[in-house]
């Protein structure tokens, strides 16, 4: 898994059918990746949808977050549409895993990411990582702390 | 470790003396059925625990989740300002399953509250900032769902039936 201070691996993934986002069109803002198995988890502790609740937060820190997980684009947009998501979840579908992978935080075994956090800073450094047991959802505390870290600066 | 963040206060809605020696903080919704589950449970944990034990609340409201959660929330603060929150909180948790906007005034009448009191406050500026306020200290105390735990200022990994066993474990 990558670690602070390494230049976080740029990308080019799809949010919807026919956007892409690229890490590098977001220099000059932090950068939230949040990694996770897959979509369709129980509600109330879901991670997505707690991160929903805190788009508000994540931009008082001049911060954009994505979800990323192996699922598809469609299956992305029913998810968001089911839970009314409001930022983007990014489809590491093809070739399956790569980005994950990049990061250090795919589980070949499942074939799934793992459940990993990383700030990137508006420098595209990793200023902040996370590997979370799968099973746990990490909450955004340590989101917000490296998030204020780099506000100090 | 999470710890809570800040630390329990004045500000608090709590039950039980300050002299107990375990001091519990539920973050929960309104809403979420989780927390309808938890209620009865911290319930009995409360009456089995007598003045061992006090319990604090704290709004975490998902609001793009339950669509009734904030204002839920809202509801029981305008009670508050009428010494009724707990009042309002059992209310609401008792009736969940029919929960909707035109809710919140029937029980504010069933509870006692002044009507037109409630109704001014549900839109008072204060009364949101403190749902605000305890939905951010949830945030930066490492709330992950509701209902979340806190014992004695530590995140308690589990749920209510499970914090149930823990206290009788460490209490035998």
């Amino acid at each position: 898994m990558l670690e602070k201070g390494a230049t976080a691996p740029d990308f080019e993934l799809n949010a919807t059918p026919d956007q892409k986002i690229k890490l590098k069109d977001f220099k000059g803002k932090n950068v939230i990746l949040a990694f996770y198995p897959a979509d369709w988890s129980p509600v109330c502790s879901d991670q997505m949808a707690l991160y929903n609740e805190m788009l508000k937060y994540f931009s008082k820190y001049d911060a954009q977050i994505f979800g990323i997980s192996v699922d598809s684009v469609w299956c992305h947009l029913a998810f968001e549409q089911d839970r009314k998501l409001h930022f983007p979840l990014l489809a590491d579908f093809e070739p399956k895993g790569k980005v994950s992978k990049a990061y250090g935080v795919y589980d070949e075994e499942v074939g799934e990411s793992k459940r990993a956090l990383f700030v990137i800073d508006k420098e595209g450094k990793i200023a902040w990582s996370y590997l979370s047991p799968t099973a746990v959802n990490p909450g955004a505390d340590g989101i917000l702390d490296a998030l204020e870290e780099l506000t100090k600066k | 470790m999470s710890t809570l963040k800040p630390e329990v206060s004045s500000h608090d809605h709590i039950q039980g003396a300050a002299s107990a020696a375990i001091t519990i903080v539920e973050f929960g919704d309104y809403q979420c059925p989780y927390c309808g589950d938890a209620y009865p449970i911290v319930k009995e944990i409360q009456d089995a625990f007598g003045d061992q034990i006090r319990l604090a609340f704290r709004n975490f409201p998902l609001q793009e989740s339950h669509e009734f959660a904030y204002g839920a929330a809202v509801a029981a603060e305008a009670a508050a300002l009428q010494d009724k929150f707990w009042e309002m909180h059992d209310a609401l948790y008792e009736n969940q399953y029919r929960i909707n906007a035109d809710l919140f005034e029937e029980l504010a009448e069933t509870i006692g509250l002044d009507l037109e009191r409630f109704q001014q406050d549900v839109e008072a500026a204060n009364v949101k900032q403190k749902v605000e306020a305890d939905f951010e200290s949830g945030v930066r105390s490492g709330v992950n769902g509701t209902p979340s735990f806190y014992v004695n200022g530590t995140k308690f990994d589990g749920n209510a039936s499970d914090l149930y066993q823990m206290l009788k474990e460490s209490t035998s």
